[in-house]
């Protein structure tokens, strides 16, 4: 990568001064007006209303560290420390809510605060100053561009890790009698997860050898067309394996949504709550609960 | 390859022991519906433990093997179908409806005592 880079400064232009001297120029430029443009960022940042979830005090500090990366990568040519920094920063951002055109967004004000210093500097001799931009500009479009992408895959890696903290939680098949599973389903299912509790059901059943399995979709907040059809096949296949499933917790915006969008559940046994679900499979498998003190009927 | 039909009290036990080729599941069949008749069976067990690929041929079979054993007078339970088989069928939309399933032998006499016991009470079937 950094060689690439060092091609881009050097062969980009071959002028009577060469770039890395024209870099050199810009970063001292930067260096000496540090603490005016560093203010002036800030400053503009604020007005677009960006980084809203950070005090200001914060965003000066984060700010002067970016400059202070920013300027060191224009200098080095290398965006290493730059991309350790990104990341720290995302790290410490997303869970402060802060969006992906917000960083993008400072990044880019960066870049528009001290180009506007370059012209400022150089008016007077337009030639050094679009030498100034040709040093200037790939570099610093090479800087956005990882700061914005570290902030990316740092998002995407959070995402990911919940991904798997939630299929990791995802759902236990739990014996709660001889013969009766229960698997409580919490959260979103997708076609993944679906197929996921399908097997571990499957495979619970022929370990415990149960004839009634009760599915409570109390903790499912949507449901839709392909995750009620995902809960028939899972049904389906229970059968196949001679278990009966009873569907419990069926919340009323699910039964509206399954019924407008025309899903059969017919074939399927549907029970309000877990305990209605659990006596019924307690019916079913001749079971009888009866308080302590009390006799069995055995009529 | 020759599914061995056993004579148990008044069930026929089926037991498919490798995969089968279509001539041998219609044998089978044929096999199966005569023997329910000579036997005077009451209730006919397909085990399929060992099978683990069950494409449309073979469900459609063994469906047809649940009717023809319906029409002789007798019940038919298809036993053991294992996980991976059952979540592949249903993907395929292989569903076996209308044919009672149990998850092993023990379990399919089980239901044929159940059902001898109280006609007309489908235990574990799709009509219900």
């Amino acid at each position: 990568m950094n060689q690439e880079t060092r091609t881009t400064f050097g062969t980009s232009h071959q002028m009577t001064q060469p770039t890395a001297e024209l870099l050199r120029q810009l970063v001292a430029h930067l260096r000496q007006n540090r603490t005016q443009l560093r203010e002036e960022w800030a400053r503009r940042i604020t007005e677009a209303k960006l980084l809203t979830a950070m005090t200001k005090d914060e965003i000066f500090a984060e700010a002067t560290s970016v400059y202070d990366n920013y300027v060191e990568a224009l200098e080095t040519g290398t965006f290493e420390a730059l991309q350790a920094y990104a990341r720290n920063l995302s790290e410490r951002i997303i869970p402060r809510g802060v969006e992906t055109h917000e960083v993008v967004g400072i990044v880019l004000l960066l870049r528009d605060v001290l180009a506007r210093s370059l012209f400022a500097k150089y008016q007077n001799d337009f030639a050094l100053l679009n030498r100034i931009l040709d040093a200037y500009e790939p570099a610093a479009n090479r800087i956005a561009n990882t700061v914005a992408v570290g902030f990316v895959q740092e998002r995407e890696r959070v995402i990911r890790e919940q991904q798997e903290a939630i299929r990791v939680l995802s759902t236990p098949v739990l014996q709660v009698r001889e013969r009766l599973l229960i698997l409580p389903i919490i959260g979103v299912i997708d076609p993944q997860r679906a197929r996921q509790l399908t097997e571990q059901l499957l495979r619970g059943i022929r370990t415990n050898r149960a004839k009634v399995v009760v599915i409570d979709i109390t903790g499912v907040p949507v449901m839709d067309a392909n995750v009620a059809n995902n809960l028939v096949q899972t049904v389906e296949a229970t059968r196949l394996l001679g278990a009966t499933v009873i569907i419990t917790g069926l919340s009323p915006e699910i039964a509206q949504t399954l019924v407008t969008i025309g899903v059969d559940l017919g074939k399927m046994n549907t029970v309000g709550d877990l305990q209605g679900g659990i006596e019924e499979a307690e019916r079913l498998l001749g079971y009888k609960v009866v308080p302590s003190g009390e006799t069995v009927d055995h009529a | 390859m020759q599914v061995p039909i056993l004579k148990q009290g008044p069930y026929l036990i089926a037991s498919i022991q490798s995969a089968l080729s279509d001539a041998d599941l219609l044998e089978l069949r044929d096999a199966i519906v005569q023997q329910v008749g000579t036997y005077r069976s009451r209730g006919v067990i397909v085990d399929v433990t060992a099978l683990d690929v069950m494409d449309s041929f073979a469900t459609r079979t063994l469906r047809d093997i649940t009717f023809m054993i319906r029409l002789r007078g007798a019940e038919t339970v298809i036993v053991g179908i294992q996980p991976d088989v059952a979540f592949t069928m249903v993907q395929l939309g292989l569903k076996l409806e209308g044919v009672p399933t149990a998850l092993d032998l023990e379990e399919g006499i089980a239901f044929l005592n159940k059902k001898g016991t109280s006609p007309g009470k489908e235990a574990n079937s799709r009509g219900r």
